[in-house]
């Protein structure tokens, strides 16, 4: 695991480590070393399982952020890779070629985000979202509210409270008094 | 199937003929639903709608979480086969569709395709408050909000979820609906298709299929 990490750092430029827990490391790595890293990753150092691949996006950074999470079932280790890239159009590199499973969260990720994987097969096609025409629905700037609003007949009547204050008038209303 | 193969196009058949074909049209039916009228005696009349209330066929098509209040219904425990009420697998041999919870779009179409398959009389039970005004997913961007925009309610039954004893009171009631000839929803969909339609096109975006599909 420590020449791991270690190789990991020397050679592909990995930073920013966290120690999560003691099976589990987070590296932030550059977009152009991924893939060299992950096949490394899988083919010499024994990581085979990729566990997931995620994105978070960093709105107020112009950032989307990659996670890829392998693990090792000898070691019974987890590295889990972060990737940093621009998020107004900027391709992603497809993975597929090491897990065929990764297919699935590219087809994902670009009908939620709306990041290109070029390469990627049967990318393009519907994953969850059929005939979608907006905005892709995860980016933060997407306002679900307003569009639940236009789009699907809300019904009048609901009413929100804050849970503290209505509580407080319901139970000790009169104890205030 | 896409969208593509329901398209107008030329084909060649086995013998090197070629000859025009449209999807829609020769493999589905797209005729609109019709009103069925009641018999015109009462005494007939409500001896069916008795027959009908003791029968009721569940389609076993779970939706959304509220699906699994429906196995316990089955069990000794709540039994309802004792009110003449069993699940069935297909649109084609049920009665009564329970939209159980929160509807995707996606989820929607597939629902409203299994509406038409059923045959008459039909009667359509809405679970949970996700049906009535979307319940706790009233502001997502993938569900919706009101069911009888889309298809006709007979009985909405509150809860979230409704425990399967709310579910066997929701099912008395529509046998007292039944029997008193006011579940006539299947008749109100034919009359109101149009309306049906244009709020059912307006949410689902790729229509692949007809008009009517049964």
């Amino acid at each position: 695991m420590k020449a791991t990490l270690e190789r990991l750092k020397g050679f592909f430029g990995a930073s920013d480590e966290v120690i999560q827990r003691d099976d589990l490391v987070f590296l932030t790595v550059d977009k152009e070393n991924l893939v060299s890293a992950l096949t490394y990753l899988k083919n010499e150092a024994g990581f085979k399982h990729l566990v997931m691949m995620s994105v978070a996006d960093w709105l107020e950074e112009g950032k989307f952020q990659f996670t890829y999470h392998v693990n090792s079932h000898e070691l019974k280790k987890d590295i889990a890779l972060r990737v940093f890239i621009n998020r107004d159009n900027e391709d992603m590199y497809t993975i597929h070629t090491l897990w065929p499973t990764a297919m699935v969260y590219e087809r994902e990720n670009r009908e939620m985000f709306g990041i290109n994987f070029p390469g990627c097969p049967r990318v393009e096609e519907n994953f969850v979202l059929e005939g979608w025409e907006e905005m892709p629905p995860n980016r933060r700037d997407f306002d679900t509210k307003e569009y639940s609003d236009k789009t699907f007949f809300p019904r009048d009547g609901r009413t929100t409270n804050d849970p503290r204050e209505y509580m407080k008038e319901k139970l000790y209303s009169e104890e205030e008094k | 199937m896409t969208k593509k193969d329901l398209e107008k196009r030329i084909v060649t058949g086995p013998d090197g003929k070629q000859f025009e074909i449209d999807p829609i049209k020769d493999y589905f039916l797209d005729a609109k639903p019709e009103v069925h009228s009641p018999t015109s005696f009462k005494v007939v009349e409500k001896f069916l709608n008795w027959a009908r209330s003791e029968s009721i066929w569940i389609l076993g098509y779970g939706t959304g979480c509220g699906a699994m209040e429906l196995p316990p219904l089955m069990t000794p425990r709540f039994d309802a086969y004792r009110f003449g009420i069993q699940m069935r697998p297909t649109p084609r041999q049920s009665n009564l569709l329970i939209v159980s919870g929160y509807l995707g779009i996606k989820t929607l179409k597939r629902v409203i395709r299994s509406y038409e398959q059923m045959q008459n009389p039909k009667y359509v039970i809405a679970l949970g408050s996700c049906t009535i005004n979307g319940g706790m997913y009233w502001d997502s961007y993938n569900t919706i909000n009101r069911l009888d925009y889309y298809m006709p309610v007979d009985l909405y039954v509150t809860g979230c979820m409704p425990r399967p004893e709310a579910l066997l009171a929701g099912f008395d009631k529509l046998k007292e609906l039944i029997r008193t000839g006011q579940a006539e929803n299947a008749n109100k969909y034919a009359e109101k298709f149009d309306w049906y339609k244009k709020n059912q096109k307006q949410i689902i975006k790729d229509w692949d299929m007809p008009d009517y599909n049964w």
